[in-house]
């Protein structure tokens, strides 16, 4: 080295450190943020408590068997309206990104209209489609009443289910667009067809980037059921609105659905961000970058 | 020796551009033809339109006899369906610039998918013979890496695996060295060369024009959609009579 010399000479005095502290700078506005907010929430925890709420009144009923079978319905209508939802959505994702203008345009008017009108109007136009059909079936073959058909289980299973297919179709598109042309081309002259392509090549692919998304509207579609009580579906806010109809312990009631809500979604959430860590997890072995020449040199 | 591949007044147009002018070309069976010419000449596009990457607009092509991408009914071409042009695109293998193997997939993965998936063949027979193409491209221990985890050089040999494992009766390579690394050219080179000596019909667009010279048994120079001029390594790369061709030639080796 040609500074060799310089480094191993004593260095003048000003550059000497030893006596020197380093300091971490002082973070005074967090603390007193942090002090306002512990102020605010004590005194909301004081008017809860000291508030016309009975506490033993959110233990008794926070497992009573209505509020629980409202809380399984509240799940089970969660997974099937997200079940239908996720296979409408790949359909009619599918479906609008065809080269068939019929099929194309079929799917720009199911997303431009299940978007395009409230979903408790949804929820309301199944519920009283027996104005529109009285019966449904094929006729001569069978028929039913649609009033019998169109329970309120029904009613909320189509109206949340095909109003998130609108939803998840966008966001399933936008992971088929994600997928590199390249794998497209690369799967055409292995002689695959187009429906092939789709099952083992380019869903495969878009499935990293269709899950987050969806891991959310999941989250989302817990909170959504609750709409369903307007159209007398036994989820758990309803069955908490029967109860306090009854005993008048607005509140309590409130507070029990609201903490089960909090413990679905939190539940929820750990599953998704676990869910997102394995797929970053494999993006960055499947497609990180290409690995240096070094790697070659086996070759 | 018959024709593998005829292509009579082929035309392409994307858009305004007018990307492949009459192109006629006939490759034999066990031909090796490369194609060169500046980016831009349409030699990429003649390669996609032989494969039906791209539909041509006017003239047809010919695959070992059969009209590719139309029915022919008296004076009529019917256009072919999706599942008919997909069956037709097994008769050829090709090899992108990019690679392009399944990223999701390991490389043992790739080799099998197309015969397993679209050929419907065993798995069991199909993968002795994954691992002889992988031998043979000298890869065997990379059976179960993913494509993230090689380097350009080594993709692009799974890459040329994949397509043999469809046994393709021709092999179309797309600047199958463009996109690698200096030093990585020659591993992909040596394994084409071996494909060449094997007897495999192949057409190859390359800025290789060391390889055109020592592989190829015919060369043809492209500029702006049109053929200019086909002949002999020695004619085309030597010994150029187009203006157009001797300067192609003088840019690339100077």
């Amino acid at each position: 080295m040609a500074n060799s010399e310089h480094t191993a000479s004593v260095p003048p005095a000003i550059y000497s450190i030893a006596h020197l502290k380093h300091q971490p700078r002082r973070h005074y506005g967090r603390w007193l943020a942090a002090a306002l907010i512990i102020l605010a929430l004590a005194m909301i925890v004081k008017a809860f408590a000291q508030g016309q709420i009975a506490w033993p009144v959110v233990g008794q009923f926070f497992t009573a068997p209505a509020i629980l079978a409202g809380l399984w319905n509240t799940i089970l209508m969660t997974i099937c309206a997200m079940a239908l939802g996720l296979v409408l959505g790949v359909v009619f994702a599918i479906m609008i990104m065809s080269p068939n203008p019929v099929l194309k345009y079929v799917a720009v008017f199911y997303i431009w209209f299940f978007r395009g009108t409230p979903l408790l109007l949804q929820l309301l136009l199944w519920f009283n489609l027996a104005l529109i059909f009285p019966t449904l079936g094929i006729p001569g073959l069978f028929e039913m009443r649609t009033v019998d058909f169109m329970t309120p289980f029904m009613a909320t299973l189509l109206g949340l289910g095909i109003n998130q297919g609108a939803y998840t179709a966008e966001v399933v598109r936008g992971g088929i667009l994600s997928v590199d042309n390249g794998q497209i081309e690369a799967a055409k002259v292995i002689g695959m067809t187009r429906l092939t392509m789709l099952r083992r090549i380019v869903l495969p692919q878009a499935m990293r980037v269709i899950i987050p998304p969806v891991g959310n509207e999941v989250i989302s579609m817990v909170k959504l059921t609750s709409v369903a009580s307007v159209i007398q579906y036994a989820e758990i806010l309803r069955n908490a609105q029967a109860v306090y109809y009854a005993n008048n312990r607005v509140m309590e009631l409130l507070i029990v659905s609201a903490i089960w809500y909090l413990a679905v979604v939190t539940i929820l959430s750990i599953g998704q961000h676990l869910l997102e860590k394995h797929y970053s997890k494999s993006l960055g072995r499947r497609t990180g970058k290409r690995t240096e020449p070094a790697a070659a040199q086996g070759a | 020796m018959s024709a593998m591949v005829v292509a009579v007044d082929v035309n392409k147009y994307f858009g305004p551009f007018h990307a492949l002018q009459n192109v006629s070309l006939e490759i034999k069976h066990g031909e090796v033809l490369c194609i060169i010419g500046p980016s831009g000449s349409g030699k990429s596009t003649l390669l996609r339109c032989i494969n039906q990457l791209e539909r041509i607009d006017a003239g047809a092509i010919w695959i070992d006899d059969e009209l590719v991408g139309f029915r022919q009914d008296g004076n009529k071409l019917y256009e072919l369906t999706d599942a008919q042009i997909a069956r037709q695109r097994l008769a050829s293998g090709m090899v992108f610039q990019r690679f392009n193997l399944f990223a999701h997939m390991t490389v043992l993965e790739n080799i099998i998918e197309g015969p397993v998936i679209v050929q419907k063949r065993a798995k069991a027979s199909v993968i002795p013979e994954a691992m002889a193409l992988l031998e043979r491209v000298g890869l065997a221990d990379k059976k179960d890496a993913y494509p993230s985890e090689l380097s350009g050089g080594q993709q692009q040999r799974i890459a040329i695996a994949r397509a043999l494992a469809m046994q393709p009766k021709l092999m179309l390579f797309d600047e199958p060295t463009s996109a690698l690394d200096p030093e990585l050219v020659s591993e992909v080179l040596s394994v084409m060369r071996d494909l060449a000596t094997s007897g495999m019909t192949m057409i190859v667009v390359t800025h290789e024009l060391g390889f055109a010279r020592e592989v190829a048994h015919r060369v043809v120079f492209m500029d702006h959609g049109r053929i200019v001029e086909t002949g002999t390594p020695h004619d085309i790369l030597s010994s150029p009579k187009q203006k157009r061709t001797q300067d192609f030639i003088a840019a690339v080796l100077s």
